[in-house]
C-alpha cells in the first residue's frame, strides 16, 4: 500500500514513495526532515502544524499528502532561508512573541499566510487570527503585538517604495 | 599586553549592568527559524516508535494480556508487558508516621490491577507510529472490572472501595497543622465568621509539546542514552537507572528544546521508563511521543481540590482566625519525588497567605481515586488557596458592610521579617504597596465608574497574594521528603579566546535562561551577555541539579551560576594582576577584560597564559580558567508577591463572561530581563484565567474521561485572554546573589481569585455567590435571569 | 492518533468520483477538505478502507448568481464565501465567522459540511434556513434534495453512499437574515446556534436536536416591524428539550430565546 507521489515544499520537488495515510505534517518532518513545522494536537485545533498550502495557511494535520500533490506548501524552514530573520521573525523577537517556541511555526505561518491576504488589519482582526492556533505561554497578547507591528512596518515599507518611485 | 577594551554593546543598560536589560533573547533565532531541536525532531539510525496498551477500565483486576496478535502485526517489531520487561516500581516517600503518609508502589507497566483508564498496560514497538498504534489496536486485554472511586467523597465514603489495598479510606495524606491553642474559643466568640465552600477543576498543565522520549543503547559509552522533555533529567536518571537495574553512570538523561512543562514534565513519568526499557532490551533506539489523546487523558493533571474554611473577625474587620479544610484529589498513584502530598502540604503550609492570621488550623488530606495521577502544577495549589482567601476578604467584606480592599489594607503583612502563625517567615515584600497600586490603576482607568453603569453588569475584582519562591533544602525538608530539593550546583570555564561556558542544575523551557542566565554572568564578569553560553540539561555534563520548577531557576540556579561567576573572577584578576604586577585586590573586571591602575589585559589574553603559556602564571595558581559553585536557600525562601485587578462583564442572555481589563501589579524583586518577567506574568494569568473560565478534566461515574481532545478541554486562544496592563514593584530579595525572586509561578497564582471576584463583584446584586470553578456560565445565567 | 490504512483514490471528475463509489460501496469514504474527516480518522473513529479524494476534481467550486439564485459549488471553500461580495446573500458571508478559524475555512468546503452534517454546523443550519437545495450526483445521474429533507439525525443525510454532493443551490435572496451562535469559546461548535430569514418568517436552531430544527414563528404576512422578542419567546417556549449532563433544558432555552433576539436584531440592521 505505498503510494508514489511528489511533493513541493518550499520551491523544492520532492519524490515520496509513502503509505496514503502519512498525514502531511509526518511527511514534512520525518520522510523530508522539515521539523520546523511541528505537531500539537492531530486534530486540527492548536495549530502548531499550521503551513501554507497555495499561499493559505492550512493545518498540516488534516491534510493527507497524497491530497497536496500538485500544490505548494510552504513551512518555516522558507522564511529565513540563509539563516537571517524574516521581519516577521524579528518582530516576534522584539516582542516577545515567544517562550518555549513550540507553537510559533504555526503561528508564523499563520500570520505569513494572513498578512499575505490582508496587509491592512485591525488589531482585532489580528486577534482573531491569532485565536486559530493555542499557545501556551505567553497569553498571545506579545504576538498580537509582533504581527501588528510586522504589518505596519510592511505597510510603512511599502509606502516608502511608492513613495520612491515617485521620484 | 596590555591592549584597549571593545566598544560597548548597544543592549548594554547606560549604567554598564546587563541585568535589568531586556536583551534580545539567546533561544530566539533559532526557535524563530524552525531549527530548534524538541524530542520528535531527533531522529536516530534504525530507530523504532513506541505507543502503549492502555487501560480501558478505571478500576479492575487485570486478568489477562495477549499479545500475540500484536505481535503479529504487520510493522511492529516487539511487545511487552509488566512481566516482560520485569522492572522495578516508581515509589515516592514521605518521611511520615502511617497515619499521615501512605506510600504507593506506581509500577511502570499495570501489573494484576488498573487503576485508571489511560493506565499503561504495554508497551508495543513498530517501525512506524502509525504501525505502532496499528499494533496497539490488536491487544487483547482481560478485565475483571471494579467499581471505580471517581469523586473525593466517594474515594472518602466509608463504604467505599479500595484504589490501593493498603490505603485504608482511600487517603494517602492525612495531617492536622498548627491547631493554635485556644482557636475554637476564637471562632465561638468572633463577632464575624465566613465560610467559603470551594470545588476547583481537575486541570492539564497542558505544554503545548506532550511528553516524549528517544532512547538508546550506546555501546561504546556502556550507556543508556535517554533524551526526553523532562524538567529534572537527573531525576529522571535516578528513577531509571533503579528502574532498569543499571548504575546511575550508565544512564545519560539530556535534554533538547522543550516546548513548556508547567509541572507536568517535572516528575518521572512512566512511559519514557517503559520506552528506554524497551530500548535497552532490544539495543535499538526508540522513540515514544505521547498523542494529544494520550496527554489530555493519561498523563500527569493537577488542581482538583475542596475546600471547606471558616474565617473569624472582629467587628473592625481584623482578622482572628482561619480554621480549613482541604482535600485534594490525586488520582491514583503518588508521583515521584514529590508524592500525593505535594497539594495538601502545599495549601496547609501557605493557607494564611499575605493576612496576620493569629490563629490557625488545618487538615490536609490525598485521597486517591482512580482517575490519571497527579503532579504539581504552575502554582501548586495556591491558585486554590488564595481563591479561597480572597473570597473570605470579599465575603467578610460584605458582612462587615466595608469595602474589601480596605479590609485587606487592614490585615495585610506591612511589616517584615515577619513570622507567620504558620512558622514560615516572610521577607520583605511589598503587599500593601502593590495593592494600592492596583486599585489606583483601575481607578484612574476610569473602571469604578463604568462599574456604577446601570446598563451593563461589571464587576472588578482583585487577588492579593504573595508566593514562595527558590525552596532551600531547608523548606523541601519540612515536607518531610525523603528525596530533598533544593540547592543547586554551577560550574563555569573560560576558554581560550575569553569565551565562558556555565553550567546549571536548572533547565529553560520556556523561561529564556539561555539569556537571562549568561545576563548574571556576563554582569560579573564585564562580558557582552552573547559571550556566555549556558549548559543545561545534560546529566553527563552537570552535577546533580534539581532542574527547574517551583520557580527556583534564577533564584537558587541563578545564585550558583553568579557565585562560581565571581570565583572565576578572582582567578582572572589575580592572574591579571601578576602578569601586570600589580594589586590583585585593586585589579576590576570590566569591558572583556581586567583593569589593573591603568593598565587592561582582555580575558583572550589571560586565557592565552592560563592554557598555552601555563609557566607564566603565577606561583600556586594552576593552568585553565574554571570554577565551581554552589548555592542553597537556608530559610523559608524568599515570597515574590503581586496584586491582581480584572474587570469583567457578564452576558445576562447568555451567562457569558468577557475580560475588560486585567492589571498586575508585581514584585518579584531584581528582574533580570523585565520582558521575560512580564511574558512570565502574561502567560501565568492566562493559564489562571482558563483554570477559572474554561478548562476541566471531566469524569463519567464509570471513571471515562470525557475530555479526549481540544473540543472538550477549552484551553482559551486569543479571544478569550485579555491584554494584560503590568506595574512593577521592585523589592530586592537580601540572600539571593541577584536580589531576584522568582517570576514563574504569580501570573497562574493570582487569576483564579481576581476573575473569580470578578464575577461575584458583578452579581453582587443578585444574592448569589459563585465558590467553583471552572466557574459554569449557566450559574451565572441563571443568577442573573433571577435578579 | 494516526489513521489505520486505507486505499487512496484521486477522482478526477464527478463521474470518476461516483464510479468509484459505486465500486467500492460502504468502505469507501468521501474526502474534500477533510477538516472533520481526517480528524475522526486520526482519532481512528472514522476508518474507511478507501478513500476517495474529491479535491482535484475541476469545476465543483465556485459561487455563481443566476438571478435570484445562488449556486454554490460543492467544494467551494468557507473562507471564499466569506471574501465574497454576495449582496442580498451576504447573510452567508458573515456567517462564515463563525465557522472554526481561518485555517479551517480555507481548506473546509461547503459540501463537506452538508455531507457531514453536524446538526451545529453553520452550513446545515442555513441550507435549512433558506430552502436551499442539495444538488448530488449518482449513477443515476443528478437529483436535487431540499435541505428541509436531508438531515436525518446526527451526521446521518439523505444521500446514497455511491452520491456526490456538487452544489448547493440557494433559491432566493435573504437581505435580512443573519447567524449566530453562543459557545464558551470564540470558534468552538455551538453550544446554540440560531439562524433566522425575516422575510421568510423561519427561524432555525442548531445545538436543540439531532439536526438543524425549524422552529415555529408566529405570524407571517408582511409586517416587518414585529419585535423580534416575540419571536424568541415563542421559539424558545416551542422546544422539547431535555436536561443534559452540564447543561439543563433551561439553560438551553434561555441561549435560544436570547440568540434568536440577537439574530433578529441583526438580520433587521442588515450588518
Amino acid at each position: 500500500m505505498i503510494q508514489l507521489m511528489e511533493l513541493t515544499v518550499n520551491g523544492e520537488r520532492h519524490d515520496l514513495a509513502i503509505e496514503p495515510r502519512r498525514t502531511l505534517v509526518d511527511v514534512l518532518r520525518h520522510d523530508l526532515g522539515l521539523t520546523g513545522t511541528h505537531v500539537g494536537c492531530e486534530h486540527g485545533i492548536c495549530g502548531a502544524c499550521t503551513v501554507l498550502v497555495d499561499g493559505a495557511p492550512a493545518r498540516a494535520c488534516l491534510i493527507f499528502a497524497a491530497q497536496v500533490e500538485g500544490a505548494e506548501i510552504r513551512t518555516v524552514e522558507s522564511l529565513s532561508p540563509e539563516g537571517e530573520l524574516n521581519d516577521l521573525q524579528q518582530c516576534f523577537s522584539e516582542h516577545h512573541g515567544l517562550q518555549c517556541g513550540f507553537c510559533t511555526p504555526g503561528m508564523l505561518m499563520l500570520a505569513e499566510g494572513y498578512l499575505a491576504e490582508e496587509p491592512e488589519p485591525t488589531t482585532e482582526e489580528i486577534r482573531e487570527v491569532v485565536a486559530s492556533n493555542l499557545c501556551r505561554c505567553t497569553g498571545y497578547q506579545t504576538i498580537v503585538e509582533a504581527i501588528d507591528d510586522c504589518a505596519s512596518r510592511r505597510r510603512a515599507a511599502f509606502q516608502e517604495q511608492l513613495a520612491g518611485s515617485r521620484v | 599586553m596590555a591592549a584597549e577594551p571593545p566598544p560597548r554593546d548597544p543592549h548594554l543598560r547606560r549604567d554598564g549592568a546587563w541585568v535589568g536589560a531586556s536583551v534580545p533573547r539567546r533561544e530566539d533565532p533559532r526557535l524563530l527559524a524552525g531549527r530548534g531541536r524538541f524530542v520528535d525532531d531527533i531522529t536516530l539510525p534504525g530507530m523504532l516508535h513506541a505507543q502503549f496498551v492502555r487501560s480501558t477500565e478505571a478500576h479492575a483486576d487485570l486478568l489477562a494480556v495477549d499479545l500475540d496478535e500484536v505481535r503479529a502485526t504487520p510493522g511492529v517489531v516487539a511487545a511487552y508487558t509488566a512481566a516482560d520487561l520485569d522492572l522495578a516500581d516508581i515509589t515516592a516517600e514521605l518521611d511520615r508516621p502511617p497515619h499521615e503518609f501512605v506510600p504507593t508502589a506506581m509500577p511502570v507497566l499495570a501489573r494484576g490491577k488498573v487503576r485508571y483508564v489511560g493506565e499503561p498496560i504495554a508497551v508495543v514497538v513498530a517501525k512506524d507510529p502509525y504501525a505502532a498504534e496499528d499494533g496497539v489496536e490488536a491487544a487483547v486485554v482481560e478485565y475483571a472490572p471494579l467499581e471505580p472511586v471517581v469523586t473525593d467523597l466517594g474515594a472518602l465514603a466509608e463504604d467505599a472501595p479500595l484504589v490501593h489495598a493498603e490505603a485504608p479510606r482511600n487517603t494517602l495524606v492525612d495531617v492536622s497543622l498548627f491547631a493554635t491553642e485556644g482557636i475554637d474559643d476564637v471562632f465561638a466568640s468572633a463577632p464575624v465568621v465566613v465560610e467559603v465552600r470551594s470545588k476547583t477543576g481537575r486541570q492539564n498543565a497542558l505544554p503545548l509539546e506532550t511528553r516524549g522520549v528517544v532512547a538508546d543503547w550506546d555501546d561504546r559509552d556502556e550507556q543508556l542514552r535517554v533524551q526526553t522533555c523532562s524538567q529534572v533529567p537527573h531525576q529522571v536518571r535516578t528513577v531509571l537507572a533503579r528502574c532498569v537495574g543499571l548504575d546511575e553512570k550508565q544512564v545519560r538523561v539530556t535534554v533538547p528544546d522543550m516546548g513548556g512543562g508547567f509541572g507536568q514534565k517535572c516528575v518521572v513519568g512512566r512511559e519514557e521508563i517503559a520506552a528506554a526499557a524497551a530500548a535497552l532490551r532490544l539495543r535499538r533506539p526508540v522513540k515514544w511521543i505521547e498523542d494529544r489523546r494520550d496527554a489530555l487523558t493519561a498523563a500527569f493533571l493537577a488542581r482538583e481540590q475542596r475546600y471547606t474554611v471558616r474565617a473569624a473577625f472582629s467587628a473592625d474587620g481584623e482578622i482572628l482566625g482561619l480554621d480549613a479544610d482541604v482535600v485534594c484529589d490525586m488520582g491514583a498513584y503518588s508521583c515521584y519525588p514529590f508524592t500525593a502530598g505535594i497539594e495538601p502540604l502545599m495549601a496547609s503550609a501557605e493557607m494564611p497567605s499575605v493576612y496576620r492570621v493569629p490563629a490557625y488550623r488545618v487538615r490536609g488530606r490525598a485521597v486517591t481515586t482512580n482517575k490519571a495521577p497527579t503532579a504539581p502544577y504552575r502554582g501548586v495549589s495556591r491558585p486554590q488557596y488564595v481563591m479561597v482567601v480572597e473570597r473570605i476578604f470579599e465575603k467578610a467584606a460584605r458582612a462587615l458592610g466595608m469595602d474589601a480592599v480596605e479590609l485587606r489594607r487592614r490585615n495585610v503583612i506591612t511589616v517584615f521579617p515577619y513570622t507567620g502563625v504558620n512558622n514560615i517567615t516572610y521577607d520583605p515584600g511589598s503587599y500593601l504597596e502593590s495593592l494600592d497600586l492596583c486599585e489606583a490603576t483601575l481607578r484612574e482607568e476610569g473602571w469604578f465608574s463604568r462599574r456604577s453603569d446601570d446598563n451593563k453588569v461589571i464587576g472588578i475584582g482583585f487577588a492579593c497574594f504573595s508566593e514562595r519562591t527558590g525552596y532551600g533544602s531547608g523548606a523541601f525538608a519540612q515536607r518531610k521528603m525523603q528525596v530533598v530539593p533544593g540547592f543547586d550546583l554551577s560550574e563555569i570555564r573560560m576558554d581560550l579566546n575569553g569565551t565562558v561556558s556555565v553550567t546549571t542544575g536548572t533547565l529553560s523551557h520556556g523561561q529564556s535562561h539561555e539569556t537571562t542566565m549568561a545576563q548574571i554572568v556576563a554582569d560579573r564578569l564585564g562580558v557582552p551577555y552573547d559571550r556566555v553560553k549556558i549548559v543545561q540539561g545534560d546529566t553527563d555534563r552537570i552535577t546533580y541539579g534539581w532542574g527547574s520548577f517551583a520557580s527556583r531557576s534564577i533564584t537558587i540556579g541563578g545564585s550558583a551560576v553568579a557565585a562560581a561567576s565571581v570565583k572565576l573572577g578572582d582567578q582572572l584578576r589575580e592572574i591579571a594582576a601578576h602578569l601586570l604586577s600589580g594589586d590583585p585586590e585593586a585589579a576590576v573586571l570590566e569591558d572583556g577584560g581586567v583593569r589593573v591602575g591603568s593598565s587592561w589585559l582582555s580575558y583572550a589574553d589571560i586565557a592565552d597564559v592560563a592554557y598555552l603559556k601555563a609557566h607564566l602564571l603565577p606561583k600556586g595558581v594552576g593552568p585553565g580558567l574554571s570554577a565551581t559553585a554552589s548555592f542553597d536557600v537556608g530559610g523559608d525562601g524568599t515570597f515574590s508577591n503581586a496584586t491582581h485587578g480584572c474587570v469583567v462583564e457578564l452576558d445576562p442572555g447568555t451567562g457569558g463572561v468577557e475580560i475588560l481589563r486585567y492589571v498586575c501589579v508585581e514584585d518579584c524583586g531584581v528582574a533580570i530581563h523585565p520582558q521575560v518577567v512580564e511574558g512570565q506574568a502574561r502567560g501565568g494569568i492566562a493559564q489562571g484565567i482558563a483554570g477559572a473560565l474554561f478548562e476541566e478534566v471531566r469524569y463519567d461515574d464509570a471513571g471515562q474521561p470525557l475530555a479526549p481532545s481540544f473540543m472538550e478541554y477549552k484551553v482559551p486562544t486569543a479571544m478569550e485572554i485579555p491584554d494584560v496592563r503590568i506595574e512593577h514593584l521592585e523589592t530586592p530579595c537580601a540572600f539571593t546573589e541577584n536580589g531576584a525572586k522568582g517570576a514563574g509561578e504569580g501570573g497562574t497564582i493570582g487569576a483564579p481569585a481576581a476573575v473569580l471576584n470578578a464575577v461575584n463583584d458583578a452579581l453582587r446584586h443578585t444574592g448569589v455567590e459563585l465558590d467553583d470553578t471552572p466557574i459554569p456560565r449557566e450559574a451565572i445565567f441563571r443568577a442573573l435571569e433571577t435578579s | 492518533m494516526k489513521p489505520a490504512a486505507f486505499e487512496y483514490h484521486r477522482a478526477r471528475s464527478v463521474a470518476g468520483a461516483v464510479g468509484l463509489l459505486t465500486e467500492l460501496g460502504d468502505d469507501a469514504k468521501v474526502v474534500a477538505g477533510g477538516q472533520s474527516l481526517v480528524a475522526m480518522m486520526n482519532f481512528r473513529l472514522a476508518r474507511p478502507e478507501h478513500l476517495v479524494d474529491i479535491t482535484h476534481i475541476d469545476g465543483l467550486s465556485g459561487i455563481r448568481r443566476e438571478g435570484d439564485t445562488l449556486r454554490i459549488g460543492a467544494l467551494t471553500t468557507h473562507r471564499a464565501v466569506e471574501k465574497a461580495e454576495l449582496g442580498d446573500f451576504g447573510v452567508l458571508s458573515r456567517a462564515m465567522r463563525w465557522v472554526g478559524h481561518l485555517p479551517i475555512r480555507t481548506r473546509g468546503t461547503v459540501g463537506g459540511s452538508i455531507a457531514h452534517a453536524d446538526a451545529t454546523a453553520e452550513w446545515c443550519l442555513l441550507a435549512v434556513l433558506l430552502e436551499a437545495r442539495i444538488v448530488a450526483e449518482g449513477p443515476a445521474g443528478r437529483r436535487e434534495i431540499p435541505a428541509g429533507e436531508f438531515f436525518l439525525g446526527p451526521f446521518t443525510t439523505a444521500l446514497e453512499p455511491d452520491e456526490l454532493i456538487v452544489e448547493l443551490v440557494f433559491p432566493r435572496p435573504a437581505p435580512r437574515a443573519a447567524l449566530t451562535e453562543y459557545a464558551d469559546r470564540k470558534g468552538d461548535f455551538a453550544l446554540v446556534a440560531a439562524a433566522v430569514d425575516l422575510d421568510a418568517d423561519r427561524v432555525v436552531l442548531g445545538g436543540v436536536g439531532p439536526t438543524p430544527v425549524s422552529a415555529d414563528c408566529p405570524s407571517s404576512g408582511t409586517s416587518h416591524s414585529r419585535p423580534p422578542v416575540s419571536w424568541a419567546d415563542a421559539v424558545a417556549g416551542s422546544l422539547e428539550l431535555r436536561d443534559e449532563p452540564g447543561i439543563s433544558a433551561h439553560y438551553r432555552r434561555g441561549l435560544v430565546r436570547t440568540l434568536v433576539e440577537r439574530a433578529c436584531e441583526e438580520a433587521s440592521c442588515g450588518c
